[in-house]
């Protein structure tokens, strides 16, 4: 079974994107901002990363950054924004991203962005 | 070798009984090339009730973490207009570091701010107006639920709306549930918004 | 018509329990299993009755709301079981002797002691399981000197650390050799040999206090288990920066096993060993 992190201080958004994710089979870990997302993935690192940009004390970007440096390039990662504008697209992919979506999010939306990422087959 | 002990701890008390630098030098190493120095000035500077506008000047071009640690305490406990001004107007840096430092530092000013936030709940920039939606759940401001009432009531935005959603499942009560309805049909077809009013309505219920 | 006469407790239902836990986890980092459920509740009625708020939902306004955060820290030494003995969390111990000492050993310039910082102090047990760990584990303690700082707010609670004498209770993690070694037994207590307690200095520190922290620096370590957790947001800003000051470009911090950096501070890099999570201060810092 696929292990995903999901990375938000959001617990409601959390609870969102894990809903989703467990109807598909996917198993689904939480952290709450970066540097708890680093600590669990230094432990066992995960097949996916579902990224949120803004969260205190260590953001999206960073978290990324730091997990790049640490673990290389091998697991993917969603970065997921409020913000459309371009910049913040070009900077999440610059951090280390692979694909980039911005709120709300629709389940759809989301698990299709998972299968590519993973390399699954969608039907 | 082994196990020693070096009373450094309390020789160093006494030790360092150096003049104080006076507020016009540690202003001029605020802009120190070395780190070290801008970091301890920094934190010394809480000590002075000026020091705001060259603090948040530094603040938007320091790239180092931890001098821009010591310099956001340093305005928080200042807590001034110009600092509060000052913060307010690093949530538009382009810097999501920054940004998320700042925010986390308002939440640490206590009710000062709360008058400031409120008029910012207007502000054209709806990524202004989610940050601050974010920054009320740690405010003890008696409006608070009001305030976030009024967002999901007006706010056109989608993730504006969401993120009040997100704070009104830990503040709300009964006056929310019927804006929590009306949003609901607001946003008919946003699947997220569904999810978390549903669960702030049960939250709010706690049956 | 009978009513249970349970219904005078009052009762958490599922949505109370998950509201509280997820404000728990976002202020703490404790998160709990839906197993724990009951040990919460049980909790939560207690404070309920203590602090007269009547119900869940007054009770989690004035958890929220209260100013001073003493309510929160209430709760959470509730929640979280805080004794001290000896050798506790032994594996952070085992990951200062195989891992971290090492690496600062490599990087070490000069002959200069290896510092470590040991907070709180509380009665003792912490900073002498360091010393007994770094005597009998630790070889380079035949090539390097290590001085022990040892520090708490509490000055009665320094005192008895200083006397160094503990209950059966206290010891129990210790093994035979190590307690006949750096023990006497007297009547149903261990009295801490002189040796040990000689080689741990005890200072009297209030971390949110900048005047007394001031003179803290040059450590390689720190050890701060289960206490920032008890801190509010802004003590614990304070602390970090504390820490950070009082480290060596490098130096590490060891936190409790349930606490994480991600509630306290940006500042440090999350470093992986094979025996625990530490934190780092960044190498090239001044």
């Amino acid at each position: 079974m696929k292990r995903i992190l999901i990375v938000d201080d959001a617990a409601t958004v959390r609870m969102y994107h894990r809903g989703i994710l467990e109807s598909s089979g996917y198993k689904v870990e939480e952290a709450w901002n970066g540097i708890e997302a680093l600590e669990k993935s230094l432990e066992a690192p995960f097949d996916l990363y579902i990224v949120d940009v803004n969260m205190p004390k260590l953001d999206g970007y960073a978290f990324l950054r730091e997990l790049r440096q640490q673990e290389g390039p091998q697991q993917p990662a969603i970065m997921i924004s409020t913000e459309a504008a371009a910049r913040d697209e070009i900077v999440a992919y610059q951090a280390g991203a692979n694909s980039y979506l911005v709120k709300p999010v629709r389940p759809a939306q989301l698990l299709a962005h998972v299968r590519l990422m993973l390399g699954e087959a969608t039907e | 070798m082994g196990l020693i002990t070096g009373k450094t701890v309390e020789h160093a008390g006494n030790a360092g009984e150096k003049a104080e630098p006076t507020g016009e030098q540690l202003l001029a190493a605020l802009e120190d090339p070395d780190p070290g120095v801008r970091r301890h000035s920094a934190r010394k500077l809480a000590g002075c009730p000026d020091a705001s506008s060259a603090l948040v000047s530094r603040l938007q071009r320091e790239e180092d973490v931890a001098v821009r640690e010591g310099i956001l305490s340093t305005l928080a406990r200042l807590n001034d207009p110009v600092a509060v001004g000052g913060l307010v107007g690093c949530l538009r840096s382009e810097d999501a570091a920054l940004r998320n430092e700042v925010i986390e530092t308002i939440r640490q000013m206590g009710s000062e701010v709360a008058p400031v936030l409120e008029s910012l709940l207007g502000d054209p920039d709806p990524d202004v107006r989610i940050f601050v939606v974010n920054i009320l759940d740690s405010e003890r401001h008696p409006e608070i639920e009001n305030w976030l009432i009024r967002v999901i009531d007006q706010d056109a935005h989608v993730n504006v709306c969401a993120t009040a959603v997100d704070q009104l499942c830990e503040v709300g009560s009964e006056a929310a549930v019927e804006p929590l309805l009306r949003l609901k049909v607001r946003f008919a077809s946003e699947a997220y918004i569904q999810f978390a009013v549903d669960l702030a309505l049960k939250r709010i219920r706690g049956i | 018509m009978t009513l249970s006469t349970s219904s005078s407790e009052p009762h958490i239902s599922i949505d109370d329990f998950l509201k509280f836990k997820e404000f728990f986890y976002r202020r703490t980092g404790i998160s709990f299993e839906p197993s724990k459920r009951y040990f919460v509740d049980k909790r939560l009625v207690e404070r309920i009755e203590a602090t007269r708020t009547g119900n869940f939902r007054g009770y989690f306004t004035f958890l929220r709301l209260q100013a001073s955060g003493e309510e929160l820290q209430q709760l959470t030494n509730l929640m979280t079981v805080n004794e001290t003995y000896f050798l506790r969390e032994e594996y952070q111990f085992q990951c200062l002797v195989d891992s971290i000492l090492p690496e600062i050993v490599r990087r070490k310039t000069g002959a200069n002691a290896i510092r470590i910082w040991c907070i709180p102090s509380s009665s003792g047990e912490e900073p002498y399981s360091i010393a007994m760990y770094l005597l009998e584990r630790w070889a380079g303690i035949t090539a390097w000197d290590v001085e022990i700082v040892s520090s708490d707010i509490d000055t009665s609670i320094l005192r008895r650390a200083r006397v160094g004498r503990y209950s059966a209770r206290s010891v129990h993690n210790v093994p035979p050799r190590w307690l006949e070694k750096y023990f006497r037994e007297t009547g149903d207590e261990f009295q801490l040999c002189d040796d040990l307690r000689q080689a741990v200095e005890f200072t009297r520190v209030n971390l949110s206090e900048p005047a007394d922290t001031l003179v803290y620096h040059d450590f390689d370590v720190i050890f701060c288990r289960n206490l920032l957790i008890y801190f509010d947001d802004v003590s614990r800003t304070t602390a970090a920066e504390t820490f950070y000051e009082a480290l060596n470009p490098g130096g590490y911090i060891c936190l409790g096993h349930s606490e994480s950096m991600s509630r306290i501070s940006p500042l440090f890099k999350v470093r992986k060993f094979p025996e625990a999570i530490v934190y780092q201060k960044g190498l090239e810092t001044p």
